[in-house]
Parts: structure tokens; C-alpha cells; sequence
């Protein structure tokens, strides 16, 4: 995971809205009209695509794109269209629970007999499935914790500085060689993937840009700040259990030390983590803006709904046998030693 | 031995249901004289004994049900839970 300069090259268009994006990147061809954006399905390949693109200007960029481009009003109109017409679906489809301890109160509740991705990997999972997964994940765990990085300017006193602490840890403490997305890039590198930032994009399903663009568009908007503080909760408080399956699975199909190593320690930090998400973020924010409790609670809620769809796609590609990826790893299998 | 006077208190965060909260780092001696260490800023200590990271927490005090129906998953530390 050496650090390019460069920036990740450009994936490949998806649909008009993601092939106009990239044309005004290269700075060949017109931006998208509003009457695309409104169209277009929210979920779908295209529009994800195209909003992933104008997020990514924020993270590394790209090779060969301007990076002022970042704050091009033009692509900024078109992103704020891209985000209202996503944004007005995950409102619409996502049942949000009336209060935050009830939000919380149901993540809380270990089910006995699950039926979701990290069970599925841990009973029966085979190493293919495995890569494809950390394949798909690496669009956010090589960023790990950036998207939440964006919420403490606007976070104050208790609330800030719990969450501060956290991302402190998430950034492995002060020391490199810990910061959780080194240590994904490690377990990618057990499983014979390659490290380079971006380049499981173009492989990623829309179901997965949807989760990562989701955590963007609500850390990139202060307005958002109670919707990002719910979104990460959901991610702390899910997180242990469900990477000791992770664990589980990594080591029965003998994914190696590194891959082993990435779960058990998110068992362990998360277990600590949503802890202080709950007692100190959570409840410092509403403490100082008690108005936000419903943002939070979808922010909660809106998380389970994009995972969801992302876990019921690869299940489902998985069960009826086929790739849950765009371009197959099949030949990068020559790695694995 | 008396502690230093700019030392303060050690805060541990203790609940009814859940591990004991305390600020790190932490050497912790098991009962069988092991000891292990963290320097985590803040540690998550099990207070159910039912964690297979003890004496680390592990979520495993939490509620557990059947009545969730077909969903209930929670994956890894993205936020997947189906």
C-alpha cells in the first residue's frame, strides 16, 4: 500500500451520468443536465458512480484529474443534484425508529441463528468468497475512518472529544504500522489482493458504492452531523460480533495471520468503541442539540437499510454460484501462495 | 507507596449490564498470574465471563434473541447487519 501520488486511474462508465462526470474530469465533454439526474435510478450502478467520482475529488482524487476540481462549482451542482435524489431515497425507504435508544436498543440484540454475510462466510464461506468480500469492503476499509474524520469541526466538548479519541484509534494511535486501514491492506495482501488504493472500484457492485457514498455524503454536510454520529454508532455497535465471524472465517479457510488479525482486533477496538459512541458521542451531541435525535436515528436506521441491500445482493449472487463482483478476480488466484 | 500529587484518579466507568470501562493503557493480571496490556485509550473490561477475549469485552453480555426472525447480522466493522 505504498502511497501514489498519482491518484487511482478513472473506472469505467456506467451509464450517462458516470460517463459525463468522468468527460468533465478529463475535461472532455459536458456535465450531465438536471432532467439525467432526476431520472435516474438512486440505487443504481449509474448514478452511484457518477457520485462516487465527485466524493472521491475530496479523498485521493484521481490520476490525471485536476485536483481543484474538487470545488468546481459546476460538478458541485451536479453532485448536490446526484446527492438529493439519493438522499430523498435512503428517507423515503428507510424505517427509522422514533426514538434513538430504540434505534440503538435493536442493534444491541445479538440474534442467536443469523442468516447475513459474516454467518454465511463463517459456516460456509470459501476463500473466493472471502476475497471477493475484502475486494468489496476495500472501497471504504482503505479509507478507513476518513469519512467520519469529517464530522469533528462540527462536533463540540464531550461529543468531539469522545469521538476524537476514537478516530485517534482508528489511525492505529499514533503508530502507522496500526492505523485499521494499513491493516486491511495487510489482510488484502494475505488473500492476494492488490493494495492499490481504488482498484476494486470498477469491481465494486452498486450496492457496495452505495455504503461508502452514503458515509460520504453525510460526513461532506454539516447539516448531516446527527446522521453521520447515527451511521457511525450502527457501525461500532455491529462491528464486534460480526468480525469475530469475519475472524472465524478467516481462519478456518486459512486466510493467514494478517486476515485474522484485522477481525480480531476490530472484535476487541469496537467492543470499546461503540461504548464510547453511545455513552459519550451519542448522547454529548443530543445533550447539546437535543433537535438532532431524529437525524440520528436515521443515520442508525439508513446504515442497516444500505448494508442490507449490499447483503442481500452478495448472498444472493453467491448462492446461485456467480462472482457478486463487475470483473472477476479469477486471475489475480495465481497470488495466493 | 504514595501515588504523586499530579497524579489523578484513575476513571473506571462501571454499568449494570455491560464490560467495566477504564482508561488505558492497562496491564491486567488473570488469574492465573498472566498478564496482558493495552494501551488502547480506553479498554473495555468483561464483567460476564463470557467473552472468548478475556479479560477483554467481546459484546458477548449482550441480549440475545430468536424472535429477530430471518435477518440479524451484524458483519464486520462496516455497519453490515442483515
Amino acid at each position: 500500500m505504498e502511497y501514489d501520488h498519482k491518484g487511482p486511474q478513472l473506472p469505467r462508465a456506467r451509464g450517462p451520468l458516470s460517463s459525463a462526470v468522468m468527460d468533465h474530469l478529463l475535461d472532455k465533454g459536458p456535465l450531465p443536465a438536471p432532467g439525467d439526474v432526476a431520472g435516474a435510478d438512486p440505487y443504481g450502478d449509474d448514478l452511484q458512480l457518477a457520485l462516487y467520482l465527485c466524493y472521491e475529488l475530496h479523498y485521493r482524487g484521481f490520476a490525471d484529474v485536476s485536483p481543484d476540481l474538487e470545488w468546481d462549482p459546476e460538478l458541485l451542482r451536479v453532485r448536490a443534484a446526484l446527492e438529493h435524489r439519493f438522499l430523498t431515497a435512503l428517507r423515503a425507504g428507510t424505517p427509522v425508529h422514533d426514538r434513538v435508544e430504540d434505534a440503538l436498543g435493536e442493534l444491541l440484540v445479538e440474534p442467536v441463528d443469523g442468516t447475513g454475510v459474516s454467518h454465511f462466510l463463517r459456516d460456509e464461506g470459501e476463500l473466493w468468497q472471502l476475497r471477493e468480500y475484502a475486494a468489496h469492503r476495500s472501497l471504504y476499509h482503505l479509507k478507513e475512518a476518513d469519512p467520519h474524520a469529517w464530522v469533528l469541526p462540527r462536533l463540540w466538548g464531550r461529543a468531539k472529544a469522545a469521538m476524537a479519541a476514537v478516530e485517534f484509534d482508528e489511525y492505529g494511535g499514533g503508530r502507522p504500522d496500526r492505523v485499521h486501514a494499513r491493516l486491511f491492506a495487510d489482510l488484502m495482501t494475505d488473500l492476494g489482493l492488490d493494495t492499490t488504493y481504488g482498484r476494486y472500484l470498477d469491481a465494486g457492485s452498486a450496492e457496495a458504492l452505495a455504503t461508502v457514498n452514503m458515509m460520504s455524503l453525510f460526513g461532506l454536510h454539516r447539516s448531516l452531523r446527527g446522521a453521520l454520529v447515527g451511521h457511525f454508532a450502527a457501525v461500532e455497535i455491529t462491528s464486534s460480533p460480526g468480525s469475530r465471524r469475519l475472524a472465524e472465517a478467516m481462519r478456518r479457510t486459512g486466510a493467514g495471520p494478517a486476515a485474522e488479525h484485522f477481525y480480531d482486533e476490530h472484535v476487541e477496538a469496537d467492543a470499546v468503541h461503540e461504548q464510547v459512541v453511545r455513552h459519550e458521542v451519542i448522547a454529548g451531541l443530543l445533550e447539546q442539540e437535543p433537535h438532532l435525535a431524529p437525524d440520528v436515528a436515521f443515520g442508525i436506521d439508513a446504515t442497516g437499510y444500505v448494508e442490507d441491500r449490499f447483503a442481500a445482493r452478495l448472498l444472493a449472487d453467491w448462492r446461485a454460484g456467480r462472482s457478486s463482483l463487475r470483473t472477476p478476480l479469477a486471475s489475480e488466484t495465481s497470488l495466493i501462495s | 507507596m504514595p501515588n504523586s500529587p499530579s497524579d489523578r484518579p484513575r476513571r473506571i466507568t462501571v454499568q449494570r449490564r455491560g464490560p467495566l470501562l477504564v482508561e488505558g493503557p492497562v496491564e491486567v493480571e488473570t488469574e492465573d498470574g498472566t498478564l496482558v496490556s493495552s494501551d488502547r485509550f480506553r479498554v473495555a473490561l468483561c464483567t460476564c465471563r463470557r467473552s472468548r477475549r478475556y479479560p477483554w469485552c467481546d459484546t458477548s453480555h449482550r441480549a440475545r434473541s430468536r424472535a429477530a426472525g430471518d435477518c440479524g447480522d451484524s458483519g464486520g466493522p462496516s455497519g453490515e447487519r442483515e
